[in-house]
């Protein structure tokens, strides 16, 4: 079976390039692959029939409970039959059907042969979810085989609405599917039907089974897709929208009713939903003039006949239901191939326009009075023999029976009507119309037609052979409704049956002789029209979404970030009212630890109130800077020395770093929100900090274990640390040092990307030993001097040297890159501070690097304290003061120190018992004292380099950046201002 | 039952309080300083579930009860880290001025497309 499928798909692929080659003649070439699947299911009839099915079972996901199953019975086989059957001889059709310049030819056979086998895996299945698979794939091959021409708007329209409407019941679907493989414990189909689950999930489930069924099947109130999907190519109207895929809803109802058929949901959803849409569609058929809609309503009316009779639930009608559904592929397949026939041949579908082709089209005339008495349920056609058998079985069927009896008839009545109709409209010479001219059809054109017709006559007589293949199926329906299990027979006697079938006749005899007032009856009649519905249905939810995320999705980030904070004081306040939190014993309020904290804290406090005021930026810096100095001292007090060294040191560096940006801003912060508004974000920063604040004062209170740093001390004495934070961070817990130290990494790297566009900037390179500075300052004034009265000159001479050589190797100048300066911007008190200084400042920090581990201090410290140093540089003397501190590229400092601290962490976890881990030894040094020196050194030596590459590329980025782009736009800011005095 | 000073939480509630609030500005430089005042917070808050003032985690000091040194090294790299992230969001407020004249969050275009198609047309 897997074989098959796979033919199919392959084929499919194939297909564009056998087109490309032979033309149309490459559908007869394809025929063979649904035909060879047709064969494949004749041979194996037998043994089915005897009751041993076809299985195959692949485990594909056991933890799932997914399985590649294929199972062929009595039901499997008929639709094998029909789907295979059928699609050969639309295939063979199609090769004649088609002319070889038909645009998209190949794909369509593509699409066409993939549905073939998709259609056979469907019928095949016997795994939920893979069934579904195959049910969504028709869906999507029935969509391009509708918007085959795909350059008319009706195609793509009718294509999409079959999508969405099929589509939506098949979600449905798959839920139930899912709730239903929940409730059996398997998906195997063969598993649910031999212990069928019961209770309420089960029923909501078929209930949602049942949607997905009644969509793809077309009944009301799905139907509207069927009649629109008209506008695919005749064979695909005949194979996917009569013969197969519309099949498949009904397929379904009919694989699970020999479980479920007895369930209310079931019963009652199939019986109303299919009477309705027999009756009602088949009234529409009537008033029809294409005959391909005629057609198209005719067969929403026998779907919802067939869901009747399968969905009953006895025996008896499902042996009605199944022979029906064989005869009524047998009649509508040809019926639409003839359509297209005469479509091909004349030019129309129009049955106001076809006159006199009885005569001009002999063949195609028989072949269609056969088909159209196999409809209508004349003898001797199989048609007859359904028919009967359904009468015979809806007599006893509960206490609904004759309700749904009654529906029948007169669904009945009406396709004896619409029989007559296409008869007649097809083929009858009309008086007021000239003969329709005619272009004969060939043989193999015809072929197909007349072969499916011939089965329909030949279906009748042959009903007793037919009959155990239907009653294999049936007779897993173990209701039987108090009847004896029937059989098909031509001849039944006379009886009731019998009675209604000439009823039937005699009906449709009348409605047809009334034909042009049972039209004009049924337009004055139409309550609703199913298209506008649906239109209107998809433009309502079109702006219900549009509304939903006009609503919801503002685009403003304030409103985002405020929703969030009212979400988590909510949230948090419910708990809060109904634990009755204040009922509870409230821990002891002490005020402080030591009055010296009020110090700090009443400026921190002050601090932060007053950023929210004011609207000057460099004033917002300066206090923003105070709480972080203020938070450092409580820090200090509260007994981390380390915390406060660091958050001191970071407050330094972002102060300036904040101010060199500033530098470009504009002074004041842009026009305050509206007061309202302001209101608003103030209580919602409030109530947040006030509940965060709470949550931290009882957190204390509540708390219940022991603290897990209790073992800490005695972990560094055994590293052979003193400072047990330092210990911790680059010890105990160094690999998170590690992914901190890479956040910094990737800050740095964010920093400068987004201030060079390109790369870094790098300082002019001259022979090794020189250092080349550029004269920014002299040129520039020079120029714009002589420019006065003429705007357009170059403000920059150019053939004057820009670029003064430095020695760096003796120097009288405290600070050589200061030279680039402009005159009025360097200080010579800050120029001679800062080169004293900073041999300090470098040596304070190596020793804050060695001290790391047995005192307050570290890598990170260090690196901040060198990077200050450079900053102090950098503020005296300009950007290429900076450039001729340090010549190494921030860049290449920080993947050095990421390479030393990944490089003792891998050689720790290579020569020593642990990652991380290394040995230690003390080196005494006069002056300085015990050194203790551990492995863990090296590691902050990388983290020191990492952090003073950091600052080194912050400087680069948001201060020498900067300063080059001030000096850029300044020359042309000075012009302006002399310009327009 | 023990509780952290009173007056540090006081402190913490006023600095989580104002950053939340600067959070919700328009402004993105207001916004850098909105995180790194909660950034101070959390750090203070990070402290505050130690008991009370006690010596730092120093071995071979004075001897007498040591402070937690745990919630220190939490505080510690997240100082560090939230200096990492506060140059890095200083840095592209800068890019937004560069680009629009002005630091300020503007809303997202395409959501205010969605929103302008949801309300009625205006009549005039």
């Amino acid at each position: 079976m897997l074989a098959l499928l796979t033919a199919h798909f392959a084929a499919a692929l194939l297909a564009p390039l056998l087109v490309r080659r032979w033309g149309r003649t490459a559908f007869l070439m394809l025929a063979a692959v649904p035909g060879a699947a047709a064969v494949w299911a004749l041979l194996h009839a037998p043994g089915v029939v005897a009751g041993h099915p076809v299985t195959t079972r692949i485990p594909w996901a056991p933890e799932f409970s997914l399985t590649l199953a294929f199972r062929m019975d009595a039901l499997g086989l008929v639709m094998t039959l029909i789907a295979a059957g059928i699609g050969t001889l639309v295939l063979v059709y199609c090769a004649r059907y088609f002319s070889d310049d038909e645009p998209g030819l190949g794909r369509f056979a593509g699409v066409l042969t993939a549905f073939a086998g998709a259609m056979l895996g469907l019928v095949l299945a016997d795994d939920l979810i893979q069934l579904f698979v195959y049910w969504e794939l028709t869906t999507v091959f029935s969509y391009l085989l509708i918007g085959h021409r795909a350059e008319l708007r009706e195609s793509r329209r009718a294509a999409m609405t079959a999508l969405v409407v099929t589509t939506l019941g098949g979600l449905a679907m798959l839920v139930g599917v899912i709730m239903l493989g929940e409730a059996a414990g398997s998906y195997l189909v063969s598993d649910i039907l031999a212990d069928p689950p019961r209770g309420t999930v089960v029923t909501v489930a078929l209930a949602l089974v049942l949607v997905g069924a009644l969509s793809k099947s077309a009944l009301l109130p799905f139907s509207l897709w069927l009649p629109a999907a008209m506008q695919a190519p005749t064979p695909v109207s005949g194979y996917l929208h009569a013969a197969a895929m519309v099949k498949a809803g009904v397929y379904l109802v009919a694989r699970l009713t020999p479980a479920f058929g007895d369930l209310p949901v079931w019963q009652v959803t199939a019986l109303a939903f299919g009477a309705v849409t027999m009756v009602l569609a088949g009234w529409r058929a009537l008033r029809e003039y294409d005959l391909k809609l005629l057609l198209a309503y005719g067969t929403v009316s026998q779907l919802g006949f067939l869901t009747v009779l399968l969905g009953a639930g006895t025996r008896d009608a499902a042996l009605a239901g199944l022979a029906m559904l064989c005869a009524h592929a047998l009649f509508k397949a040809p019926l639409f191939l003839v359509v297209g026939i005469i479509d091909h041949s004349t030019g129309t579908r129009d049955l106001r326009e076809l006159s006199g082709l009885r005569r001009a089209m002999p063949v195609t005339f028989w072949t269609a009075v056969v088909a159209l008495a196999s409809m209508a349920g004349l003898p001797p056609t199989a048609g007859f023999v359904a028919k009967e058998a359904a009468f015979e079985a809806l007599t006893h069927t509960g206490p609904a029976g004759p309700v749904v009896l009654a529906a029948v008839v007169l669904g009945s009545v009406c396709t004896v009507g619409y029989s007559l109709r296409f008869l007649w409209g097809a083929f009858a010479g009309k008086p007021d119309v000239a003969p329709t001219p005619v272009h004969a059809p060939g043989p193999l054109f015809v072929a197909p037609a007349v072969v499916l017709a011939a089965l329909s006559l030949a279906g009748g007589p042959l009903a007793g052979a037919v009959d155990p293949v239907v009653a294999g199926y049936a007779d897993t329906v173990r209701w039987t409704g108090g009847a004896e299990a029937q059989h098909l027979a031509l001849w039944h006697g006379v009886g009731l049956p019998l009675a209604l079938s000439a009823l039937c006749v005699a009906g449709g005899l009348v409605l047809f002789g009334l034909r042009e007032r049972v039209a004009w009856l049924g337009h004055r009649l139409e309550l609703v029209d199913a298209d506008r519905v649906y239109r209107r249905t998809l433009a309502a939810v079109d702006s219900f979404a549009l509304q939903v995320t006009g609503f919801t999705q503002r685009g403003s980030l304030p409103i985002y970030l405020g929703t969030t904070l009212v979400t988590v004081v909510v949230l948090s306040g419910i708990p809060i009212i109904q634990g009755r939190l204040w009922t509870m014993e409230a821990p002891p309020v002490r005020l402080w630890d030591s009055p010296v904290q009020l110090v700090p804290a009443i400026i921190t406090v002050v601090a932060a109130l007053g950023v929210l005021r004011v609207r000057r930026r460099l004033f917002a810096v300066v206090l923003v800077g105070l709480t972080g100095y203020g938070t450092a001292t409580l820090f200090a007090l509260q007994g981390a020395p380390d915390l406060a060294l660091t958050q001191f040191l970071v407050e330094t560096v972002s102060l300036v770093v904040f101010v060199l940006v500033l530098r470009r801003l504009p002074p004041r912060f842009s026009t305050p929100a509206l007061r309202g508004r302001r209101l608003g974000n103030l209580l919602i920063g409030a109530a947040t900090g006030l509940l965060v604040a709470a949550m931290a004062y009882f957190a204390l209170a509540g708390r219940r274990a022991e603290s897990i740093s209790t073992g800490f001390p005695d972990a560094a004495r055994e590293a052979g640390g003193t400072n047990i934070i330092s210990v911790i961070l680059v010890d105990l817990r160094a690999w998170d040092t590690m992914g901190e130290i890479s956040v910094l990494a990737v800050a740095a790297a964010g920093v400068a990307s987004l201030m060079f566009l390109r790369r870094r900037t790098q300082p002019v390179r001259g022979r090794p030993g020189e250092r080349a500075v550029p004269l920014a300052a002299a040129p520039v004034a020079d120029g714009t001097a002589g420019s006065a009265g003429a705007p357009w000159q170059p403000t920059v001479l150019t053939t004057a040297p820009r670029q003064l050589r430095v020695e760096p190797r003796w120097n009288p100048l405290w600070l050589p890159g200061a030279q680039a300066l402009a005159r009025e911007r360097r200080s010579i008190v800050f120029e001679v501070i800062a080169r004293a200084l900073f041999p300090v400042v470098m040596l304070l920090s190596v020793y804050l690097l060695f001290v790391g581990h047995t005192d307050v201090g570290g890598g990170f410290a260090g690196g901040i304290v060198a990077g200050l140093g450079l900053m102090v540089r950098y503020l005296a003397g300009g950007r290429y003061e900076l450039y001729a501190a340090v010549r190494a590229q921030p860049g290449a400092l920080i993947g050095m120190g990421l390479v030393i601290a990944t490089g003792t962490a891998l050689a720790g976890a290579v020569f020593g018992t642990e990652i991380l881990a290394g040995g230690a030894f003390d080196l005494h040094i006069p002056l300085v004292g015990d050194l203790h020196l551990t492995s863990a050194l090296v590691f902050d030596f990388g983290v020191y380099l990492l952090v003073i590459g950091l600052v080194l590329d912050i400087l680069r980025s948001l201060g020498a950046r900067v300063d080059e782009q001030l000096e850029k736009e300044s020359p042309t800011e000075r012009q302006a201002e002399e310009v327009t005095p | 039952m023990s509780t952290p000073s009173f007056i540090l939480v006081v402190t913490v509630a006023v600095l989580y309080s104002g950053g939340f609030y600067l959070l919700l500005q328009r402004s993105l430089m207001r916004v850098v300083f909105g995180i790194l005042m909660l950034g101070h917070a959390a750090n203070m808050s990070l402290l505050l579930t130690d008991e009370a003032i006690t010596l730092p985690p120093l071995l071979g000091g004075a001897s007498g009860e040591m402070s937690d040194p745990l919630p220190h090294a939490m505080a510690l790299t997240a100082i560090v880290i939230t200096f990492g992230v506060t140059t890095f969001l200083l840095a592209l407020a800068y890019r937004v001025w560069l680009g629009d004249e002005n630091d300020e969050v503007p809303d997202d275009v395409e959501d205010r497309r969605i929103r302008r198609l949801t309300e009625p047309e205006d009549s005039s």
